[in-house]
């Protein structure tokens, strides 16, 4: 249950990574992100189980279709609110999210599915304990992941960008760079991060456009629950929300499991708004 | 064009810019008053109903419009006003209590829920109101002993002096009385300090700050009246559907009003009547749509949140300020014809407004 809770914790913390990149870089706020999740799911589905593709193109398909998606709707439909007031993006997103549920809906019907991963159904035993490998392939990949974001970030001239114009942008502009295409940049790789989670987390939950939205506002728990604006907040939080909601299924009346991580964002908001890792600042004129 | 020359600073406070303005607004009125004598009994409920998205639209406006605070859980409030009203109503007491009792609990609730994220930008207060109504829904589905969890509540007619309200027609009357005392209240708050100093929040908290604004005072009061107003308007929504359900009170409602607040024009109470009007035409729209689009598209399951999601989408890129800020363009147009200038009214191209310090 403990790994269970991790495992999709690490799905929350991988949305959460998909709000937080956004944010940071852009100071826009992606309601649709649970719903490009699973936008990216039903992708790799397209790919694996309707194209009978092996599970690994499936997955890179998958990432690479969602990053040209989300570089494209950047450029194409958030690039004319950038400087508008916030709420706006928030709508608009929000919008955005309820469009792409039905379009999945109207193309892949709403019947849970499902396809085949090299995962399904096996265990792992590493002495006592027994761990089912969609679990494990979950604690994997975002571990993977994260390693490959953070040398992204710390090691390439474009990671380095993508940090400078998050913290300045009008500075990144005078440095020469391209500050529009880093933006498009960065909601494409949310995106990519998304996809991922979505492909990962499909054996646990089937692929449907009703629940996988619901994962994106859990995620906000997670994002909030480490302090909005902090990468390796993200995750933790999402691990915490993970296992808050397992032992709340296991210990509280019914009704709490599926509340409590709203609950969790309530009393964080209320006792330590800044997040466990959160780097709060006021602002100057 | 009526120019108005202003010779006091208090013409600027007034509530009405000018004579015709009362003319026109008391027109609308007796209009209004004077509708269900004419109309059929489906045009009343019709009618009704648009009345009390715009009550609700109205409170969401203070917020969204005026304060520029963006709330995705009102929904929730709609729902609290409309079960306290219900079940105090259930229990015998006078209509004439239970329905202020209904909006001051959701304003309650708002404060409880405001409080905490007001200090805040203004993310976290969307965030946690998406967060808020979700557990409200739960609340409302599981606390069986109030709420009648899954089997829902019955609504008592309203009473008033001892008679029971059950015409379509007398809850009309009550909607419009409620909805022109909630836009005169409203009217009046917002040229009172409190209303400036909302929208004063809304422009740029920092300058609100420093001309001696209390931030978080004037959100909380902004986000008190929204919701309260809300409950009124959740009040008589529960007495128009006669039987209330949790899963009425969804996010799909919430976005709802958003939507409403954004098709009418955002920061204009005229705004939320015009989205009140939209949002009550829309499921007609749609159905009439149905008609004339191919069965492979009209058949879609689900077709309705996917429609307010582009209409969101598409007003919030093309005309940010919603049907009253075309009727604004359009109006000056004739204006000031031939003189029109296409850059009255175009968007500055602005950097990113940051609101964080690093």
């Amino acid at each position: 249950m403990l790994i269970n809770g991790i495992a999709v914790g690490c799905i929350y913390g991988m949305i959460a990574l998909g709000f937080v990149l956004i944010y940071k870089a852009t100071e826009a706020v992606n309601f649709a992100q649970g719903d490009i999740m699973m936008l990216g799911a039903f992708a790799a589905f397209s790919i694996i189980a309707l194209l009978g593709f092996n599970y690994w193109v499936g997955l890179f398909g998958a990432i690479l279709i969602m990053a040209v998606f989300g570089y494209a709707l950047e450029a194409l439909l958030l690039r004319p609110v950038i400087g508008q007031p916030q709420f706006a993006i928030v709508m608009l997103t929000i919008g955005l999210g309820f469009i792409f549920r039905t379009v999945a809906g109207a193309i892949w019907g709403h019947d849970p599915s499902a396809f085949y991963t090299p995962f399904t159904g096996k265990v792992s035993s590493f002495g006592p304990v027994v761990i089912a490998q969609e679990n494990l392939a979950i604690i994997i990949g975002t571990a993977l992941l994260c390693l490959v974001l953070y040398l992204f970030f710390t090691r390439t001239r474009l990671g380095v960008a993508m940090q400078a114009s998050s913290q300045n942008q009008l500075a990144a502009y005078y440095m020469g760079i391209p500050v529009k295409r880093v933006f498009s940049l960065i909601w494409a790789i949310s995106a990519g991060v998304a996809a991922v989670a979505g492909v990962l987390l499909s054996p646990l939950t089937l692929i449907d456009p009703g629940t996988m939205g619901f994962f994106g506002i859990k995620a906000f728990a997670a994002a909030v629950l480490g302090g909005f604006g902090s990468i390796p907040g993200a995750l933790v939080g999402g691990i915490l929300i993970g296992l808050v909601e397992q032992f709340a299924g296991r210990y509280l009346p019914a009704g709490f499991q599926e509340t409590s991580a709203y609950l969790v964002l309530l009393l964080v908001l209320v006792l330590k708004p800044s997040g466990l890792f959160g780097q709060m600042a006021q602002k100057k004129v | 064009m009526r120019f108005i020359f202003k010779t006091r600073y208090e013409q600027d406070l007034n509530i009405a810019r000018h004579g015709g303005d009362w003319f026109w607004y008391g027109l609308l009125l007796v209009l209004m008053v004077l509708a269900p004598l004419v109309l059929d009994l489906f045009y009343i409920g019709e009618l009704t109903l648009v009345l009390i998205y715009a009550i609700a639209g109205v409170g969401l406006m203070l917020l969204v419009g005026y304060t520029g605070l963006v709330s995705l859980g009102h929904a929730a409030f709609l729902g609290i006003g409309a079960y306290t009203n219900a079940y105090f109503l259930g229990q015998g007491w006078p209509f004439l209590i239970t329905f202020p009792l209904s909006g001051i609990v959701a304003a309650l609730a708002g404060i409880a829920i405001g409080v905490p994220t007001l200090r805040m930008t203004g993310l976290y207060l969307a965030i946690a109101t998406l967060a808020f109504s979700i557990i409200v829904e739960k609340v409302f589905s599981h606390w069986s002993s109030v709420t009648g969890g899954f089997d829902g509540l019955p609504v008592d007619a309203p009473d008033l002096f001892g008679y029971e309200l059950w015409e379509p027609w007398q809850l009309y009357y009550i909607a419009l009385v409620v909805l022109v005392l909630v836009l005169w209240g409203s009217a009046n708050l917002l040229r009172s300090p409190t209303g400036r100093a909302m929208v004063a929040v809304r422009d740029s908290e920092v300058s609100a700050q420093s001309m001696g604004v209390n931030l978080a005072w004037t959100k909380t009061i902004a986000f008190a009246v929204s919701a309260g107003i809300t409950g009124l308007a959740g009040a008589l929504f529960g007495h128009f559907v006669q039987h209330l359900a949790p899963d009425s009170f969804a996010i799909l409602l919430s976005i709802q009003l958003l939507l409403l607040v954004v098709v009418g024009g955002v920061g204009s109470l005229h705004g939320a009547i015009y989205g009140a009007i939209f949002v009550g035409a829309l499921p007609q729209l749609i159905a009439i749509a149905r008609d004339y689009l191919p069965p492979a598209v009209s058949q879609i399951p689900g077709l309705e949140p996917g429609l307010f999601g582009v209409i969101l989408v598409l007003f919030i890129i093309f005309e940010p300020f919603g049907i009253y800020g075309r009727w604004r363009k359009v109006k000056l147009y004739f204006d000031l014809f031939p003189l029109y200038k296409k850059a009255t009214f175009k968007r500055q191209k602005a950097y990113l407004k940051t609101e964080r310090l690093r």
